[in-house]
């Protein structure tokens, strides 16, 4: 990791800020207008400015001066746990312009290592999904991603427990908060992500859609569970002074039998309302609900509940509750009173339970298209006009108006990651909702979020092995992003090495193998590590570097009279073949152990061969020559006639080249080599003129 | 495989390895050590899998590994082994080697020796720097490590020298290390050859060297037959098994193809030699069984959901030849079983001891199944 690194991601680029970059491209995260400035750097004194690259952003001052205005108050700042921007400064504090360079990650989610569970585990998730082959029936089909969905769910309910266990035992108190937040900030990615579940891909119809939202509801508001635990766990719950509000809980979230039983427990202790209490328990127990299955129809639906409605009605005209006021006020819930449900506002505690509880008690039999009417006028009902919607409750009135789009945009605004929306538009786009829609840059969508988050994988040190997969899996980008990452992974160790090489050997990504390798070799050879580094060439195919080690130990065995690395240059097999002098190398050795094994005239016709066959560099041939004289003087005869012409002519070969060239440098040394060389072969010439003759004579 | 606890541990997992059990010892480990890798702060970390009995009350949470100590380990975690039931040596990717001792009556880890620079490029004294340790093995009190540097170091534990060292050992990256016997040692490297070293011979040379013929498909991981010590397993870049009898020849008994990509790791279950695991960058764990005889299971045997291939069946009695050399296909049979369906990122390493197996990924997770056999 450089140094300049920092923690900063682009939610903390300020708003001065984009007021002099150039509107960049259409980046979700630019839309946000609370973030804070990038610790350090004040674009008010000094003019900033940036270049993207691959998951970071480098900030720096320039030189130009101020561009006059005044120093604006500094924005949101550093509150929470923001790490500080760190710059590297030129000159000290008082000096003008100094300049530094900020680096500004994008995803600073991605470096809280409770949520590192989350990244792997919907990894496997995601890859499911994408393999699981598309031709399967469309119901089946349907039931298959729900189950995918909820599997994403349950992954961050899973991490929403680790942290919120990290959150208790945190003992520093910035620690605590900062996983609290986390916490918020994943039951909100939960609450949205499995609404849309309900209505995107689920889509289910009316009917059913109720019972959802009211498990939606009941599984996320969990704010009232305590008084509900509290008032259950004591000892005479029926005189709890909160009793009344635990029943008025369980009625508003559809509850019925738990209501009743409550109810039941209140009934035993007033003898004398007894019969109001069984009015209500009866009641609350023949209140129709939609089925799931298909067992009733709608209409059939509607017509039971007209009926009971009209008995509700009638029951409450006629004064039956009128002595207890909680009872009246749960009849007026059950008959779906605006006010009467508003009332109990801080027992609902969102406008998203109130709208569940008005249609669960005046449009069982909702409509999905029909609930962004109810939805909204919900919403205004509940918040009044005296308080803005947060981006939650403007993410989830877009759900309930059926806009996926305006969902993936307000998350990229609001949330903190982008694994949130690159897993949600992902399945959705598995369910084919997403394909009419197509950016103006990029590819589409799904693919643009997956290449945001990915590349924000690939910029932590440890996660970027799960990014490549979700760049295979980009079909117009990927490839070029994984390209351009991987180049940059640090490959610190072998191992490391060959995990990258094998993801880019799998990808045909020729390119980026030769570069790996070409590292490795040059790091070896750094290291004097030759053996490793011609193994690295040879892997990489790499002819030109081949070469050049296969130099290097030529020029150590001729300096030191010895090879090393025997090991390898005894096995090189096949890959001899990958460069000439690669070639030259192993065969120039195989003669050394032929000479060793004293297999003279193999060893012999292996050298002349290493000439005439132009494998041997012509720098080599004196050497090679000078090979050959122990073999020119042995007691026996080993060169024959014809192949001692050879040599000669070799030899006369390269001093004919030298003159040609320039003079011999060190005169001496190589006219004596070459004298004591002709002569020896004109004395094993005479010898086997002698020997052939004798041989044929006989 | 329902038996199998998962973790996800949020680093990747290098190295897994269970505590030996004390001699004469009945109860199944409880007790493992992993290792991470390309972290910023990579650790060492012990890992208690206790009885069912005690898990308590949160019964969904029985079973799953349960954190007792960690430390920070300086590099990434290349090898580890435990040399008794206290302590650990771990190599590094910064080239030095560490013995850790986990002290068990107040569940904590500390550094009891380190070897600085046990592996360096170069000069041990110029910025060349380390160089990863690659493998380590212990058979108590020495311990021998090899490294990318092709060097071997031979240490004994609490003395502060090394032993013996033989440096340039190899040309190119040795990749792992095994005891033959107390005195002689296997390496395997880069360019497909298994060499076996004798502490007893003062030359800095192999012994012997056994190479794959042609393609020099370097060799990532071996292991030795627990009691035939003539039985050696290694796997390699191209993810193929081979079993080699050092008696005889200077090649292979026998390639099995196996994984699609790097074996990791292989290894003898210690005390039933008839089974046999790898695992694999692929994302795959093999566990091979040639216990299986005929006489015992009839051939038509399919065991519904696993992936399970037959090589061969035989009635042939194998009581003599181990059933890993006999390489005529007609003679024996294998059986052989992915553990992991699904698995996407590399299964970095495994151990197995008694009825347990454990295994860590690339995908931060570890996995232990306590019921191999079952």
């Amino acid at each position: 990791m450089s140094s300049l690194q920092t923690g900063v991601f682009l939610k903390q680029v300020s708003e001065d800020l984009f007021q002099i970059l150039p509107p960049c491209r259409n980046h979700p995260s630019c839309l946000t207008d609370t973030s804070p400035v990038v610790p350090g750097a004040d674009p008010a004194r000094t003019q900033l400015c940036f270049e993207w690259g691959p998951a970071e952003m480098l900030l720096c001052e320039t030189l130009f001066g101020r561009r006059g205005g005044e120093r604006r108050g500094a924005p949101g700042g550093s509150a929470g746990p923001a790490p500080t921007g760190c710059g590297v400064a030129g000159g000290g504090d008082g000096a003008p312009g100094p300049s530094r360079v900020f680096v500004v990650r994008r995803d600073q989610d991605i470096y809280m290592e409770t949520l590192r569970k989350l990244f792997n585990e919907s990894h496997g998730i995601f890859v499911g999904l994408q393999r699981c082959e598309e031709e399967r029936a469309a119901r089946a089909r349907n039931a298959q991603l729900v189950q995918v969905s909820k599997n994403y769910r349950s992954v961050i309910r899973a991490c929403m427990e680790d942290m919120h266990q990290a959150a208790i035992s945190a003992r520093d108190s910035a620690l605590h908060s900062q996983y609290s937040i986390q916490v918020s900030i994943l039951s909100a990615m939960e609450l949205i992500w499995n609404l849309c579940e309900i209505l995107f891909v689920e889509a289910a119809p009316a009917g059913p859609l109720l019972l959802r939202l009211l498990d939606w509801v009941q599984l996320h508001i969990c704010d009232v569970d305590n008084m509900v635990r509290e008032v259950l766990g004591s000892e005479n719950p029926s005189k709890h002074k909160l009793f009344w509000n635990v029943v008025d809980i369980f009625v508003l979230q559809g509850r019925m039998d738990e209501a009743r039983h409550l109810l039941s427990k209140e009934a035993i202790a007033n003898p004398t309302s007894m019969n109001m209490y069984k009015i209500l328990d009866d009641l609350m127990k023949k209140m129709p609900v939609p089925s799931l299955g298909n067992t009733q129809t709608l209409t059939e639906m509607e017509l039971k509940w007209q009926h009971w409605h009209e008995e509700c009605q009638r029951y409450l005209q006629d004064g039956t509750f009128a002595s207890n006021s909680h009872m009246e006020s749960i009849c007026k819930i059950l008959l779906g009173d605006e006010n009467a449900i508003l009332e109990k506002k801080e027992l609902m505690t969102t406008w998203y339970h109130f709208l569940v509880t008005r249609l669960l008690y005046s449009h069982p039999t909702v409509k999905p298209m029909e609930l962004r009417f109810y939805a909204q006028s919900s919403m205004d009902m509940f918040l009044g006009e005296e308080s803005n919607p947060e981006p939650l409750d403007t993410i989830l009135m877009a759900a309930f108006e059926f806009e996926l789009h305006q969902v993936i945009k307000e998350c990229s605004v609001a949330l903190s990651n982008w694994w949130f929306v690159a897993h949600l538009t992902d399945l959705l786009d598995h369910c084919k909702l997403l394909q009419s829609h197509n950016l103006y840059f990029g590819s589409n969508m799904r693919e643009f979020l997956l290449l945001e988050y990915a590349s924000g994988l690939f910029s932590h040190h440890s996660l970027w092995q799960l990014g490549v997969d979700y760049f295979d899996h980009c079909p117009e980008y990927g490839r070029v992003y994984l390209e351009l990452h991987i180049e940059r992974i640090p490959l610190n160790t072998e191992q490391k090495a060959l995990k990258v090489l094998r993801i880019c050997e799998q990808r045909q990504m020729h390119e980026q193998v030769r570069s790996i390798c070409k590292i490795m070799a040059m790091k070896a050879l750094r290291n004097n590590r030759l053996g490793s580094a011609l193994s690295w060439s040879i892997r990489a195919k790499d002819a030109a570097f081949a070469t050049l080690i296969s130099d290097r130990f030529l020029k150590d065995y001729c300096e030191r009279g010895y090879f090393s690395d025997l090991d390898l240059i005894d096995n090189l097999g096949p890959s001899m073949l990958l460069s000439d002098r690669l070639t030259f190398l192993g065969k120039y050795r195989e003669f050394h152990r032929l000479y060793g094994e004293k297999r003279f005239s193999e060893a012999a016709r292996l050298l002349l061969m290493l000439m005439t066959a132009h494998i041997a560099p012509c720098s080599f041939w004196m050497t090679l020559l000078t090979d050959a004289l122990p073999l020119l003087e042995q007691k026996e005869v080993i060169f024959s006639a014809e192949q001692t012409y050879e040599l000669m002519r070799c030899l006369e070969d390269l001093t004919a080249r030298k003159l040609d060239k320039q003079k011999f440098q060190d005169d001496d040394v190589e006219t004596m080599k070459v004298e004591m060389l002709r002569l020896a072969l004109a004395r094993n010439l005479a010898r086997v003129i002698v020997k052939e003759g004798t041989l044929e004579g006989s | 495989m329902e038996e199998v606890c998962a973790r996800f541990v949020s680093q990747k997992i290098s190295k897994a390895r269970w505590r030996p059990l004390p001699a004469a010892a009945l109860q199944p480990p409880d007790l493992f050590a992993t290792g991470s890798w390309d972290n910023e702060d990579n650790r060492i970390s012990i890992w208690s899998v206790g009885d069912v009995g005690s898990a308590g009350l949160n019964g969904e949470y029985q079973g799953e590994p349960q954190l007792l100590c960690d430390i920070r380990h300086n590099g990434d975690v290349m090898d580890m082994q435990f040399l008794d039931q206290e302590r650990i040596v771990v190599g590094s990717s910064t080239g030095s080697v560490t013995v850790f001792r986990h002290h068990q009556n107040n569940q904590t880890l500390s550094a009891s020796h380190r070897w600085e620079n046990a592996h360096y490029h170069a000069d041990q004294y110029t910025a060349c720097g380390g160089a990863a340790c690659t493998g380590v093995i212990c058979n108590n009190p020495e311990i021998v490590t090899v490294g990318e540097d092709g060097r071997i170091n031979l240490y004994r534990a609490d003395q502060k020298d090394a032993v013996r060292t033989i440096d340039n050992a190899d040309s190119s990256t040795l990749h792992a290390v095994t005891f033959l016997r107390t005195t002689e040692i296997l390496t395997v490297n880069s360019i497909g050859q298994l060499k076996i070293w004798d502490f007893r011979q003062q030359r800095n040379e192999p012994a012997q060297i056994f190479s794959l013929t042609g393609d020099r498909v370097p060799l990532h991981c071996v292991d030795r037959h627990p009691n035939q010590q003539h039985i050696v397993a290694t796997g390699g870049q191209d993810g193929m098994l081979s079993i080699w009898d050092i008696r005889q020849g200077t090649m292979p008994v026998s390639l099995l193809n196996a994984h699609e990509a790097e074996m990791w790791e292989v290894h003898f279950h210690p005390s039933n030699p008839d089974h046999l695991f790898t695992c694999s960058e692929d994302g795959s764990l093999w566990h091979w069984d040639t216990s299986t005889d005929v006489s015992e299971k009839p051939s038509f045997l399919h065991q519904g959901g696993r992936s399970t291939a037959y090589f061969s069946h035989s009635t042939i009695n194998q009581s003599v030849v181990s059933a890993w050399l006999s390489n005529d296909p007609t003679k024996d049979r294998m059986e052989i079983t992915n553990l992991i369906p699904n698995q996407t990122l590399s299964v970095n390493t495994l151990d197995v001891l008694g009825p347990c197996l454990v295994y860590g990924t690339d995908a931060e997770a570890i996995y232990v199944n306590r019921q191999l056999f079952a």
